[in-house]
């Protein structure tokens, strides 16, 4: 009997001593990992205003916004009425063109691929821009439609829409 | 373990207290090796120098380049035109890592043609996949370092895959980064990880070779040395062939540093980085180019990603999926016909790699990722059943002896 309960205390002062040393463990792993995560000062990046009245109906401006290139396109009535009536069962990730924009004039988006980060091709005039017209990314061939969602090619999702607000009918805030 | 059998006092006094020559003998002294290793058997020996050769030159570029995205490219360039010998130094580790790659990519053909990864060899196997993973992990973040086009896209594309991973994919990604795109924070942990890495893979080399002196080489037949008229000692068999195979090995490594220094890499790389536009054919390193083509023959993204990894976790298990008992395949005729077949379907995937993913490049692509995991998931474990090998000689002395021209010297000496 003495001996048992003996054998219980030990089994307590083991188990709690290697509770104690995995939570001391783990609480020094964290901060090692934890520093690779984002520091402040990458954080707190300022947001980027853009002036879109110098953008003519079928140009496009491409602006910086932390590190990252931002699609800005001025889209032309036929762009947005392909945008606006493409049935949504086609769509592999299915998205209205009215819920990818605040002003269907312009289109905002992170012009980053999807699929593994590359700057997809449509920005500029003479670009290739894909089966979609919208913009294709040479990487691995992913074509995206005037709206930016992705139509063909191995990137998962559409072009992500950054969070941005007009300012005025002709400033947006990006961030 | 037998003595040291210096005669110097010194050596014997320090001998007593640290058996280091005691061990130095045995190991690469008297360390008896089967006496029919073809020059296959000289890559391991390259390996290892090469690794050497790169740490001191990554330990003396170090001190004149500079890991930060407004100065990296610009203190390579510096390294190349200004530093005494920089251009030497950086051609060397540059050219350096292809090469070790050459030379690892041989070594690891070598095994799965003689049949090394099997028992008693799965440790040993196993490690060197490790020291391939390493190897693979180190020359992608010196990659990055000289912060050219192909540098910065690289690492994008690549630090990319993990984003794949299923719920936190992107909590992943930003960590590796330490922001929200490839940046100075991952310059600066590139750099860091690089320098460390190679010396882990140290580590790893030395377990390999424990690993290795366990059970001794593994040899052209595949059949076991049964004694001391099997074996020759390491010294000064194979230093010597070691140290010839060394001389052909660094006349060609010579040639393409002062030659060809930029064969291998890829002239977009001399373009700063530049993270608002990617170059308009971006390519992994020609030592990656058989996984991208993995990567890319399969349409969705996180299926490519675990095919990817997937074709060097098969080579984790392969001494399991390879049933057949005999290691050779000059036992094998079977499997020497699939081997060669295998060897094709790995280069063909590195050309494809290397083309725009569209068209017939993708079907191609796909095929050979088929084709690929075909040859270790379901020929290798089933191929015993239906292959007919040839008779195992004896011992590694018998097809030596018993082959005519041998055989009255043989003889002779079995007389004595
Ligand atoms: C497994 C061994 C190693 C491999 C495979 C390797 C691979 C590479 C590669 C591919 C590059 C890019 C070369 C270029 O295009 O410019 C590079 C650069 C660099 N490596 Fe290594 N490396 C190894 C070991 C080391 C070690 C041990 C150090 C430091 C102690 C080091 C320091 C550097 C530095 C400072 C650079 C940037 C300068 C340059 O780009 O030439 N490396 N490495
Ligand atoms: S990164 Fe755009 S298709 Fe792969």
């Amino acid at each position: 009997m003495a001996k048992k309960e003996n054998k219980n205390r030990r089994d307590f002062l083991v188990i709690s001593t290697y509770a104690f040393g995995a939570v001391g463990a783990g609480s020094f792993v964290w901060p090692l990992i934890d520093q690779m995560n984002p520091a402040a000062d990458t954080l707190a990046l300022a947001s980027t205003e853009v002036d879109l009245e110098p953008l003519e109906e079928g140009q496009a401006i491409t602006v910086k916004w932390r590190g990252k290139p931002v699609f800005i396109r001025h889209r032309t009535k036929e762009e947005i009425m392909s945008a606006k009536k493409e049935n949504l069962d086609n769509l592999k990730d299915p998205q209205k063109d009215e819920d990818r924009v605040l002003n269907e004039k312009y289109i905002v988006l992170v012009g980053v691929c999807t699929h593994l980060g590359c700057v997809p091709l449509g920005q500029k005039t003479g670009d290739v821009k894909g089966e979609y017209g919208g913009w294709f990314c040479p990487c691995h061939g992913s074509h995206y439609d005037h709206s930016g969602r992705i139509r063909k090619g191995p990137a998962p999702v559409n072009l992500e829409v950054p969070n941005y607000k007009f300012l005025s009918d002709k400033l947006i805030r990006i961030g | 373990m037998s003595k040291n059998k210096s005669k110097n006092s010194v050596v014997e006094w320090i001998d007593y207290r640290l058996p280091i020559f005691t061990f130095l003998n045995h190991e690469l002294n008297e360390y008896p090796t089967p006496k029919n290793l073809n020059y296959f058997w000289n890559f391991g020996s390259l390996a290892g120098i090469t690794l050497v050769v790169m740490i001191i030159t990554g330990i003396v570029l170090s001190m004149n380049y500079t890991a930060h995205v407004d100065y990296a490219f610009d203190s390579v360039e510096r390294i190349m035109r200004d530093v005494n010998h920089g251009w030497l130094l950086r051609y060397i580790h540059m050219n350096g890592a292809s090469f070790f790659f050459i030379v690892v990519y041989i070594h690891i053909f070598r095994g799965l043609y003689y049949g090394s990864y099997k028992a008693p060899r799965e440790i040993l196997w196993i490690l060197g996949v490790l020291i391939l993973l390493l190897m693979m992990a180190t020359a992608f973040m010196g990659y990055v370092l000289p912060w050219g086009q192909m540098s910065f896209w690289g690492a994008t594309v690549i630090t990319n895959l993990f984003s794949a991973v299923p719920l936190v994919g992107e909590s992943i990604v930003t960590w590796l980064w330490g922001g929200f795109s490839v940046d100075n924070p991952t310059l600066n942990r590139f750099f860091s990880l690089h320098y460390l890495l190679p010396f882990l893979i140290v580590g790893l080399v030395i377990l390999h070779l424990v690993a290795l002196h366990r059970f001794g080489s593994n040899n052209p037949i595949g059949i076991d040395a049964k004694g001391k008229q099997d074996t020759i000692p390491f010294h000064p068999y194979y230093t010597i062939k070691d140290l010839f195979g060394l001389s052909v090995f660094a006349t060609i490594f010579a040639a393409a540093v002062f030659f060809f220094p930029n064969f291998m890499g890829h002239p977009d790389n001399y373009i700063p980085a530049n993270a608002m536009q990617t170059p308009a054919h971006i390519v992994p390193e020609w030592y990656f180019l058989p996984f991208y083509a993995i990567l890319r023959a399969i349409p969705d993204k996180l299926g490519g990603v675990l095919f990817m990894f997937g074709a060097i976790a098969v080579l984790f298990i392969l001494p399991w999926l390879d049933k057949s008992p005999i290691r050779s395949s000059q036992f094998r005729p079977i499997y020497k016909l699939f081997f060669w077949i295998l060897v094709f379907d790995c280069i063909l995937l590195g050309y494809l790699g290397a083309k725009p993913a569209e068209g017939i490049y993708v079907l191609l692509s796909r095929v050979a990722t088929g084709y690929y995991f075909f040859h270790f998931i379901i020929l290798l474990p089933l191929l015993p059943n239906i292959e007919k090998t040839r008779p195992l000689p004896i011992s590694i002395s018998e097809p030596i002896l018993s082959s005519s021209s041998f055989s009255t010297a043989a003889a002779v000496r079995e007389k004595k």
